[in-house]
Order: C-alpha cells, then structure tokens, then sequence
C-alpha cells in the first residue's frame, strides 16, 4: 500500500473515530448539565469539571504517548514513528490549550482568581510551552531524519523533566484541590458525579484516538505529497 | 575511558583557546550580565520593596541570560566553515565531543558567574560571606544542570535556521527546576537559614544534575548522527 493510500485509509478511519467520539462529548455534556446533582458548595461552575479533567487526562496521555514514541523512534528509525509521535504532540497542545483554558474559567468564581502559581497550573502550562517549543523545532528543519532525532530528543527530555517541573512547583507552594479520585482509599465524589466523569474520561480519550488518527492521516498524506513532487521534479 | 577523556579535554582547550584569542563573546556576556543586574535593580517600587528582596531573583535570572549566551556560541564557532564535520572526522567518539563541550561551556559561564558575583555584592548590598562555601555549592549545582541541558540542546538549535530563537525557546522550560531552586536556595542563605532548609531543594537540584547530564551524554550521540 502507497503512503497516500494508507494516509487516506487512516484518514477515513480516524473521522469516524472523531465523529463517535463528539457525539459522545455531546452525550456527556448532557448527562453532566442535565442528569448529575449540582454540587453543594461550588454550584453550577462545578459542571467544568466534566470537561477539565478528561481533557488534562488525554493532554497527559498525549504527552506520553509523544515520549513513548520519541524512544520507539530512536530504536527503529520508521519514519512513520516520527510522524505519529509528531502527531500526539500536536493533540496533546489542543487539549493542554483545553486545560489551561477550562481552568481559569472554573478558578475565578471559585478561587477568585483567574490565574495562580499553583503546581498543576504550572507543570501544565510548562509542559504546553514545551511542546509548543517542539511543534516550533518541527517547522525549523527541513531534513526528515534530522527532524525525526531533534524531535525525539525533546520528547524524551520532556517525558524526564516532567516530574521535575511538578515537584518543583508542588515545593514552591500549591492551592490546587487534592486529588479526589485517583487516590489510596475509595474516590470522595458522589456515585452520579464519578459515573459521568469516567464517561466523560472514555468519551475524550475516544476524541484522543480519533484526533491522532486524522492528524497523523495528515502527516502521511504530506509526505506523500512531498515525494510525488520530488519525483516530478 | 581514557582516550575519550584525553579527547575531551583537548576539545573543551581548543574551545578555550579560541574563545581567549578575541574573549569578544566572553566580554558580552559579561556586559550583558551587568546590564541585566543594573536593570533587574530598578524593576521595582524602591519604597514598597527593597533591593534585597529581589536579589536572589535577580542574581538567578542573571545567569540564566549569561549561560544562555554562552550556550548558543559553543556550537555557533562549530558552524562557521563546517568545523563539526572537521571533529567528526578526527577518531574522537561522540561522547568526548559532548563532554568536552561541556567542560568549556561550563568555564565559560563559571568565569561569567564568578565576576558577576561580586557585581552583584556591590549592586545590590547582600551578605553573600554569610555562608559563602554553600551559595558557591548551590551556584556550581545549578550549572551544571543548566550547562548539561543546553550543551545538548545548543548542538540542535544551530542545526536550525533560528539558531538565537530556537535555543532560549527549547531550553528555557528546562530551566526551571534549577532556576527555582536556585532563587530559594540563595534567598534561605542570604537569610542564614539553617541546613536543613536547604535539603529540599538541594536534593532536587542534585536529582536533576543526575537525571539530566546522564540523558544529555546519552542522547548527544542521537543529535550528531548524520
């Protein structure tokens, strides 16, 4: 199968992965604004939640997936590692982008502060600039292999200077609410309120799949692109 | 072991050399350091904070503008003419490329601390004798780190066509664990805070001299490859 063929395969595949998956944000939106108790104290700004915690979970698991990706790629030199690595960290910008934007909507009624130097927002914040900085390296070099390696070593770098940055900001001072539902004893939240956000957690790591799936499409239909032209000429 | 050492150091001597004969980026980054206290001491409202408050801020952000300058020049010289390819050529392994770039860059931005230190005595009035052996320490932890990291990533942003761009893009997010640390160390000195107030910190500092000189010898190899 050609490039362009197996680009457009994926292509197709990964729209109706997306598709699925935005009408399962629908439904959960649904669920979260209709079907689940408003909570006590925070009220209805509390419905943020729904959205912020799934995306922080697919942003990380984007990330993740970069640096995991980064090593397979160093290891195996595919080309197409590269590109789907490259891909995951364009997904994992949107949805930082989706975190660092739900945030402080949630934190000015509640903290009364838009923004603050808290150990989450921080390391999020961070993290996004450094993909930012590794999109920005990508469109810097022209040379494939040399853009496959270069990019691979920030993925790498970044997956190791992620716990850094936390610890870091956690020692410095922190505000941001303990953790309520990946934590030793049984999660604090209310059946209803964890029913929707596990839904809400599968919907966007289903939207994660689909996103990756279109962008990396993308990326093979480029390169294929690139060689047609090169043969041309 | 030996060899890769001995090709180290004549490495991190050629750079030296070179760096001696003109000192023209030695001579700015040292300008530039002192601009940058001079400027830090009036990003303030003198009657509500004192200089003292923003020393440590300043002393640390001072650094990391000067080793930023040294890093980008250390691959720069490899540029002109096609150098690198030269050193490539020569039977030296990857590793003692690193290191020895890695000994220069860390001289260079020493050299550039160790004088604007005093600088920053006399700007901005602080009892550095105080407890003068651990801020050396601190200072020579934080280095480190800063030197490891941007020797590595130095080697990648002059590959680019923004070199001076890409550089303080890439390497500035890695900065922060030692740059933070940095800042509360020297402000818990200068305040002759007890040690162990400092072991936090230190012990983070240390980690990540550990975890990151280890990964940037380790991927230097990757970045070379042609």
């Amino acid at each position: 199968m050609t490039l362009r063929e197996s680009g457009a395969r994926i292509a197709r595949l990964g729209g109706v992965v997306t598709a699925v998956a935005l009408l399962g944000v629908a439904a959960v939106y649904l669920r979260a604004l209709k079907y689940t108790p408003v909570e006590a104290t925070q009220g209805a700004a509390q419905k943020i939640f729904y959205i912020h915690v799934p995306a922080a979970w697919a942003g990380l698991m984007a990330f993740v997936v970069t640096g995991l990706l980064s090593i397979l790629y160093l290891w195996l030199k595919d080309r197409r590692i590269d590109l789907a690595a490259a891909a995951s960290a364009e997904v994992g910008v949107a949805f930082s982008f989706v975190i660092l934007t739900t945030g402080p909507i949630w934190g000015k009624p509640i903290w009364g502060t838009w923004w603050t130097w808290d150990a989450r927002l921080t390391s999020t914040l961070f993290l996004f600039l450094l993909f930012v900085g590794y999109i920005v390296l990508r469109g810097v070099l022209t040379d494939p292999g040399m853009r496959g390696r270069f990019s691979a070593v920030i993925g790498i770098m970044g997956m190791i200077l992620v716990p850094f940055i936390h610890l870091t900001v956690y020692m410095f001072r922190t505000l941001h609410p303990a953790p309520i539902v990946l934590k030793p004893s049984r999660p604090s939240l209310p059946d209803d309120m964890l029913t929707t956000l596990m839904m809400s957690v599968a919907v966007f790591s289903v939207l994660y799949v689909g996103f990756l799936m279109l962008r990396y499409a993308l990326g093979l239909l480029h390169e294929a692109h690139e060689e047609e032209l090169a043969d041309a000429s | 072991m030996g060899a890769t050492l001995r090709a180290a150091w004549h490495i991190a001597v050629k750079d030296i050399a070179i760096e001696w004969r003109t000192k023209t980026a030695f001579a700015s980054g040292l300008v530039f350091a002192v601009l940058v206290l001079a400027v830090l001491f009036f990003s303030r409202d003198p009657t509500a904070v004192s200089a003292q408050d923003i020393a440590p801020g300043a002393l640390w952000v001072t650094f990391t503008f000067a080793a930023m300058l040294g890093l980008n020049r250390a691959f720069l010289i490899e540029r002109e003419l096609k150098a690198l390819d030269g050193i490539l050529l020569t039977p030296a392994p990857p590793a003692a490329i690193f290191w020895g770039k890695f000994g220069a860059n860390l001289a260079f931005v020493g050299a550039i601390e160790a004088i604007s230190l005093p600088l920053f005595v006399l700007f901005y009035d602080v009892p550095i004798w105080l407890r003068f052996g651990e801020l050396v320490l601190v200072i020579a932890m934080a280095t480190i780190a800063f030197v490891a990291v941007g020797t590595l990533l130095s080697a990648m942003a002059v590959r680019t066509r923004y070199a001076e761009l890409m550089l303080p893009l890439l390497l500035l997010p890695f900065l922060v664990p030692p740059l933070v640390g940095g800042v509360q160390l020297t402000a818990r000195l200068l305040e002759g805070r007890p040690l162990s107030d400092l072991a936090g910190w230190l012990k983070l500092i240390g980690a990540f001299d550990v975890a990151f000189v280890t990964a940037a010898a380790l991927l230097f190899q990757v970045v070379l490859d042609e």
